[in-house]
């Protein structure tokens, strides 16, 4: 008996003392570096969060609610016009209308029904009251209503009610499927992939042999050529914006086009001005490899060719992966060239262009405008997750060198 | 259907197509090269005659299409560009600087070079700070890769894409409506009265710039951990034994070690910012007095058609480019001449 009082009273001590040690070994300081980077880390993620949390909301939810409020019920105003004498129907010496305030929405409970705009609820849910085409009304918490009267209805516009309703939180994909079916986002969709894809995978040949030469060949004008390439990773796109499309144009007008505004034309300008970042990043990581292999290859007889092929373009591989989810990110993203070279049109739009033209014409419908975000930055979000490691390992090589 | 299926086909054959041709293009010089300049059949002067002369033609075979894609699409429009800006609206009559000097007296333009200065100050200034405080504190912190990764999420998120999601982190509704967005929503919430966000002059900008901010710290947060990590342990730990306190440490030893590395952040996120467009055209277009010289060179480009004043505004954003394209230059040179 005592030893079994004798051990817990044991255990107590170990606990009060290694309580003890945890108190001690908290420092103000790191309490605070946790606190602080909570605080940043909410700040990057809590603006992303809203406009998911929001996207998968009931659209009159979204507009009366804010997205922190999506788990706890919410008030709405509404009104309906109740039905005309035509849909009344006579019972046992009574007329009746009957119907659902709410309509087919299931969602609502009812928090009180009036006449006017300014007293919505000024009768409680199950009461009635007086209508003045005759008779009265009463409404059920779930919005079903009775239009009593003794004489028979003459009306021929339905009178309105007013409501105060309690929507319950529902989450849903409604929006998704609106925005993917009737504003052509789906057709956007279809259209950044066509325009993303190829623009990602041809420059890298391109980019890997001239990489090469670069890093392992001697010729005159290479120093220059890479100062060429540096030069131009920086040089704004806006210097080749009107060339460019005076060219597109001629061009068409010579092969008898209505206008040079192509997907080819949009690769090739993509693939240019992915060049030079595709270049510095292959050369600088090219250049990394040992020197000793090339040089005993080289004696061994192996052409530069062969060497590319059969060695440089395998071992590269982490380099040609940065590029291309950079390249690929790049285009995905890019809303400039595609405005200019593929044009605005409709059924022209990417992703990108969607969202601005729908940001014009439906700037206050949230739903539209959160889900149609959320589809076209969930393709990068994914690559980005999935493929972080060498897009860090790519910034790294790009900039830091 | 069928016309979406079509031009899904027609971007596979496009890559088909190009891959064959890089292949064809490049085996083909190769074995021509091998097989119309071999030494097989010559013996000495002449021999490493044909030797070098191969040697001397391989490379630009290899360099070939990179350098026609580059001259086409980004060399030559820059001095076409250029000749450009001194022709008039239509391109056909030389007109001197007058584009320019219009641009100078222009009320729009000298808002865009005032508001460009702006963001050119608080955009990587606020990026790079963040971006450092938050790669020293999370090196410290079990959760700290965590945290980086989320930090680092908005540099995935295209430009039209930030700008909706803090569009709605702006909305503004009337006062006494409830507010949705969640800037109105904390305001509100102190008792103070909603704004509408984008459209008061000065702060607009400043709120547009804090999108910039939100996507360009996590690339700087990146670089600059990598740089800290790089510092030598032994530096911190003496650093620790003589009793320095973590601030001291971060702004005595960390800050002048990594130096270099946030001199090129800063250039990096510089470069982003003199080219911005897309924020201020999803965002404001230029109302209430948010314009910058990439939004600019666009309507006069595209909604004017001017291309006459939209080649000087995309020559002025080039000139001030090139004071950090001439440093990045000078900067490759000089590690190429180490290597």
């Amino acid at each position: 008996m005592t030893a079994v009082t004798e051990s817990a009273d044991l255990d107590a001590v170990k606990y009060e003392v290694r309580r003890k040690n945890w108190f001690a070994r908290i420092r103000l300081g790191r309490v605070l570096t946790h606190i602080l980077l909570l605080l940043m880390v909410a700040l990057w993620t809590l603006p992303t969060v809203g406009l998911l949390v929001s996207s998968l909301r009931d659209k009159d939810q979204l507009a009366v609610s804010g997205w922190w409020t999506a788990l706890s019920a919410s008030e709405a105003l509404g009104v309906t016009r109740i039905g005309t004498a035509a849909e009344q129907v006579a019972e046992a010496g009574h007329f009746v209308i009957r119907g659902n305030l709410f309509g087919s929405d299931t969602n609502k409970q009812l928090g009180g029904f009036g006449l006017s705009n300014g007293e919505p609820a000024a009768t409680e849910p199950g009461g009635s009251m007086a209508m003045k085409e005759g008779g009265t009304i009463s409404v059920a918490a779930d919005g079903g209503f009775e239009w009593t009267s003794d004489t028979e209805f003459t009306h021929t516009r339905g009178p309105r009610i007013f409501y105060l309703a309690t929507i319950a939180p529902r989450f849903t994909l409604d929006n998704y499927y609106e925005v993917l079916t009737s504003n052509g986002v789906w057709r956007s969709f279809i259209n950044s992939f066509t325009v993303t894809i190829p623009a990602t995978i041809i420059p890298i040949l391109i980019a890997a042999f001239a990489a090469y030469a670069l890093a392992w060949m001697r010729f005159p004008f290479r120093g220059f050529i890479v100062a060429l390439v540096v030069g131009l990773l920086v040089v704004p796109l806006q210097m080749s914006l009107i060339p460019l499309l005076t060219l597109y144009n001629q061009l068409a007008q010579l092969f008898g086009a209505e206008d040079g505004k192509t997907y080819l034309g949009i690769w090739l300008a993509h693939t240019a001005f992915g060049l030079p970042l595709a270049i510095y990043l292959l050369r600088n990581y090219m250049v990394g490899l040992p020197k000793e292999i090339m040089e005993s290859a080289r004696i061994d007889g192996a052409s530069h060719f062969k060497i590319f092929t059969g060695m440089v373009l395998p071992l590269s591989f982490p380099a040609l992966a940065s590029f291309s989810i950079f390249q690929f990110l790049w285009v995905w993203n890019d809303l400039l060239v595609a405005m200019v070279f593929l044009g605005a049109q409709q059924d022209r739009l990417v992703l990108t262009g969607k969202l601005v033209s729908l940001l014009g014409s439906r700037g206050n419908n949230w739903e539209i405008l959160t889900a149609g975000a959320f589809i076209t930055i969930v393709v990068p979000l994914i690559v980005f997750f999935a493929l972080q490691r060498y897009f860090v390992r790519g910034l790294l090589a790009g900039s830091v060198k | 259907m069928g016309d979406v299926l079509q031009q899904l086909f027609g971007a596979a054959l496009a890559i088909g197509v190009a891959l064959a041709a890089c292949v064809a293009y490049f085996w083909g010089t190769n074995w021509l090269l091998d097989r119309f300049l071999n030494s097989d059949n010559v013996d000495g002067d002449a021999e490493t005659r044909r030797d070098r002369l191969r040697d001397s033609i391989r490379p630009w075979l290899f360099l070939l299409p990179a350098l026609l894609f580059l001259s086409v699409y980004l060399v030559y429009p820059v001095f076409e560009t250029l000749r450009l800006s001194l022709l008039d609206k239509t391109g056909q009559n030389f007109v001197g600087f007058a584009n320019y000097t219009w641009a100078l007296s222009d009320g729009n333009f000298q808002r865009s070079i005032l508001n460009n200065a702006m963001w050119l100050i608080i955009v990587p200034s606020l990026a790079t700070a963040f971006g450092l405080v938050i790669a020293v504190l999370a090196d410290k912190l079990w959760w700290g890769n965590i945290a980086k990764s989320l930090v680092f999420m908005p540099m995935a998120i295209s430009f039209v894409g930030a700008s909706v999601i803090w569009r709605f982190v702006y909305d503004y509704r009337g006062e006494g409506d409830v507010q949705i967005g969640l800037l109105n929503a904390i305001v509100t919430g102190f008792g103070l009265p909603p704004q509408a966000w984008i459209t008061i002059p000065f702060w607009n900008s400043v709120f547009l710039m804090i999108i910039l901010v939100w996507i360009q710290t996590g690339f700087a947060m990146v670089i600059l951990s990598a740089a800290l990590r790089g510092i030598p342990e032994e530096s911190l730990e003496a650093a620790r034994i003589d009793g320095a306190s973590d601030v001291r440490i971060f702004f005595d030893i960390m800050i002048p070690q990594i130096m270099g590395t946030i001199v090129v952040v800063w250039t990096t996120i510089t470069i982003v910012v003199l080219k911005v467009f897309d924020i201020i055209f999803a965002m404001t277009n230029g109302q209430w007095d948010t314009e910058v010289l990439a939004n600019l060179m666009f309507k006069w480009m595209f909604v004017n058609f001017d291309y006459g004043r939209g080649s000087a505004i995309a020559v002025v954003i080039m000139l001030a480019v090139l004071p950090i394209m001439i440093w990045n230059i000078r900067r490759a040179n000089a590690e190429q001449g180490t290597r």
